[in-house]
This record gives C-alpha cells, sequence and structure tokens, in this order.
C-alpha cells in the first residue's frame, strides 16, 4: 500500500521564533527574508505590500507569507526548469518569506524584481502561499499585475477565473518617490474573498 | 510535463472546523479554484547545507546562555517520503516548540510558566541521501489556550517542510503516543478520524539512546511529485 499524505496543522501563533526570526528579532537565522533582490539583480526592481484580512474585514497581525516567482528572463531557479534559452540569474533564487506582525500596520513587504512571463503566452505572476493561526491548511494565490491587461486575458489560469473575482489577484501599481510600488491584499472571506488555488 | 498528486482531502483538516474557533473567519468560505499545474508549481525553492548551522540540529544545545535546558531529552527521527514511496533526500526541515514547562519563548505568549534562558526551541535540519532526518531537544510541555474553557494543547512540535516543489509545503504538528489530550484537542480532532494517527509518532527503544534521551519516530508524507525538467530553447 502506497504511504498516505501527512495532514496539515496549522502554524500557530508562535511560529516567529522558528521561521522569520530576524524579523522578529529572536536571537537565531532565518532560510529567507522579504527581500529577494540585490542591486545587481536584473529586471524591474519593484516593492510588493498589502495586508491579511479576516472575515470580519480586520487585519492578520500573526500571517506568514512565502512568494516564488521567475526571474526576469522567466526562468525558474530550480532543476525542472532547464531550458537554456532563458538565462539564470546568479542573484535572484526568487523565494521569500515576510511575516505581518514586524510593523504597525501589519504589512508584508517584498523587496523583489517583477517577473517575466514563464512560459509562452502566461502572463507574469508571483506565487504566494499563506499560512496563519485558524488557517489548517495554507492556502496558494497568485499575483497578477493590473498594468499587464493584455497578457492577464490570455494567461490559461487567471482567464479561468470567474470574471468578477479576477480582481481579487491583481497588484495595483503604484509610481512612488522611493521605486515602484505594487500593492495587493488578501482577503480570507468575504466579498472580496481572495481566490485561492487548489494545485 | 508532470504528474502532481492532489491534496488528499481525506487526510486533509477542513478549512472551517466547529471546534477550532479562529477557522471561522480565517479559512477560506469559497471553494478553491483547481489549476492544472504548470511551471510554478513543479518548482520551488532548494535549500541547502548553508542554510544550517552547526548546532541547528540540537535544541539542546542551540539556546544554551549558562547551562542545559531543563526537561527530558529526546531524539526525533524519521522519514521524509512523498506518496509513490519515494524516499525525499536533502529536504529541508524546520521545527519549533515550547519548552518543557509548555511555555513558548514566543514574545506574545503568556502563558504562566517560566521560559527556560537556555531554550530557544527552534532548530533546522536536512535529510539525508535516504530521506532520513534527525534532531535532539526537549520533550515540549502542555499548555493552555483559549479556544474553550480549560483547552489544553498537548505535547507537539511544530514542523515545517518543502519538498521539491511548491505544491508539496507542508507545516503540521507531530505529537505524542498515549497523550490523554489529543482527544480534546480541536487542532488535533480537525484531522479526519483515519489519518489522524500519521501525526502520533512512536517511541522507539531503537532510537533511544542509552543513558541520554527516549528516542521517538515521525515519518512524514508529502505529495507526490513526477516531473521531466523541461529542457532545450522552447
Amino acid at each position: 500500500m502506497s504511504p498516505r499524505q501527512t495532514p496539515s496543522q496549522t502554524i500557530g501563533p508562535f511560529f516567529h521564533y522558528g521561521l522569520n526570526p530576524v524579523e522578529a528579532n529572536y536571537p537565531h537565522s532565518q532560510i529567507a527574508g522579504h527581500c529577494l533582490a540585490s542591486d545587481q539583480t536584473l529586471g524591474e526592481h519593484i516593492r510588493l505590500t498589502g495586508r491579511v484580512f479576516d472575515g470580519n474585514g480586520a487585519v492578520v497581525e500573526d500571517a506568514l507569507l512565502e512568494i516564488w516567482q521567475a526571474n526576469a528572463a522567466g526562468r525558474y531557479a530550480h532543476p525542472n526548469d532547464a531550458r537554456s534559452n532563458r538565462a539564470l540569474d546568479p542573484h535572484f533564487h526568487g523565494f521569500g518569506r515576510c511575516g505581518t506582525g514586524a510593523n504597525e500596520q501589519a504589512r508584508f513587504t517584498f523587496c523583489t524584481i517583477k517577473p517575466g512571463p514563464a512560459q509562452p503566452g502566461h502572463a507574469p505572476f508571483i506565487s504566494v502561499t499563506v499560512f496563519m493561526r485558524g488557517l489548517l491548511n495554507h492556502v496558494y494565490t497568485r499575483i497578477y499585475f493590473d498594468d499587464e491587461a493584455a497578457a492577464n486575458a490570455a494567461d490559461p489560469v487567471f482567464s479561468s477565473v470567474a470574471p468578477e473575482r479576477q480582481v481579487t489577484l491583481l497588484a495595483k501599481r503604484y509610481h512612488t518617490p522611493s521605486g515602484i510600488e505594487y500593492r495587493f491584499d488578501i482577503h480570507m472571506q468575504g466579498d472580496q474573498e481572495t481566490v485561492f488555488f487548489d494545485l | 510535463m508532470s504528474v502532481l498528486s492532489g491534496r488528499d482531502w481525506k487526510s486533509q483538516p477542513p478549512y472551517i472546523d466547529q471546534g477550532y474557533k479562529s477557522t471561522s473567519l480565517r479559512g477560506p468560505s469559497r471553494s478553491l479554484v483547481k489549476i492544472d499545474p504548470e511551471l510554478a508549481e513543479m518548482t520551488g525553492p532548494a535549500f541547502g547545507d548553508e542554510v544550517i548551522g552547526s548546532l541547528d540540529h540540537d535544541l539542546t544545545r542551540n539556546g544554551r546562555v549558562n547551562g542545559e535546558p531543563l526537561g527530558e531529552r529526546i531524539v526525533v527521527t524519521g522519514r521524509v517520503l512523498d506518496e509513490n514511496g519515494q524516499s525525499l533526500p536533502n529536504t529541508l526541515i524546520e521545527v519549533w516548540q515550547a519548552n518543557a514547562a509548555g511555555r513558548y519563548i514566543h514574545k506574545k505568549d503568556q502563558h504562566d510558566a517560566p521560559v527556560d534562558p537556555n531554550f530557544l526551541g527552534a532548530g533546522r535540519c536536512m535529510t539525508d541521501d535516504q530521506g532520513r532526518y534527525r534532531f535532539y531537544t526537549i520533550r515540549p510541555g502542555a499548555y493552555p489556550w483559549g479556544n474553550h474553557p480549560n483547552a489544553w494543547r498537548p505535547n507537539h512540535i511544530h514542523f515545517s517542510l518543502f519538498g521539491p516543489t511548491i505544491a508539496t509545503r507542508l507545516i503540521t504538528q507531530m505529537y505524542f503516543p498515549g497523550d490523554p489530550l489529543l482527544a480534546f484537542d480541536p487542532i488535533f480532532e480537525s484531522v479526519p478520524e483515519a489519518a489522524r494517527g500519521r501525526l502520533i509518532s512512536e517511541f522507539s527503544l531503537d532510537v533511544t539512546e542509552e543513558g541520554f534521551a527516549l528516542g521517538y519516530v515521525f515519518d512524514i508524507v508529502l505529495r507526490g511529485t513526477q516531473a521531466t525538467p523541461m529542457e532545450g530553447t522552447e
């Protein structure tokens, strides 16, 4: 008999000293932080920021977000993406982790680059995994970019989402004095409930 | 290009669980939208030995300030594999837990039990080429929480694993055999009954290190993936 999946359990409220201890000022190192890009990373540098809301519209202060994305050439830093026509960027690995409790407004903020489209006919996007107390299984969503309307409309995943819910997957682009910022909020429930994927 | 087994909802807890109150406002209320795995889901972060410090696998030593942590030393070991029975080598495991008195070092833990100045309660290890892992720690204590009157969490260690892609990501909790609190814990009980036993470690005299630490075995099964790398120039 083949082995069966180990059940998921909530991350709970007290994960910070284990998973993002540097950000939360605990004496332990962490495997990845909120800054994915260095000065040498190729591509358009962006800041990705937002908040997580519960079913009452209250800000969630104890969520953990992880993001995973392709580089500016649309290549993932992983052995399953061995396409020789797309260059790896030695200054970009594509994974980041950020909690929501580190600032007063409970925002997450990543500094990264806008990915290239990873496959022909696909839009650029960033994969997001969300964990929190009260969430027994993590949820997956994707961040698409609101300045990529034509590419989004052609994207097989984005276009498969009911039109009235597509807006929940769009980050809004802003020009700020400190650079390009995309804002993306996550709503766990309610009229604006974010589309979460079963993948 | 790839085969990815889905989340087995007969093994996984629901998003909204009547017994675990925080789920009522935080679990998604709409159905998940099914997508076919693309490159994004067939890839994920890979970590090497560079993220493992020399004491990261030993929670009895990595938080010492002026002595040894209090409590019962244990060694926890097991195998990480996928649903196809394949061992998963070089997979990162992150763990965190309360101390022997049931107190987390976390700033927001209000439980009136002592902090142990010599115990951090967080560590990391990698699976070896056989998919096996091992770490040393102190058996965590039970602690009360506010879910319902006289609610207590059973002894548990939090585990975080990546596996080969973002689709195999898992965060779970390992429990101990014979814990009388399991039957009263809505987080444990949220799991379909047939799958609950997979969260309980087994005591092992073979793993137990004579004169030093009791041994527990906890195997972890992630979703199955079979990917053929995307190669060439498209």
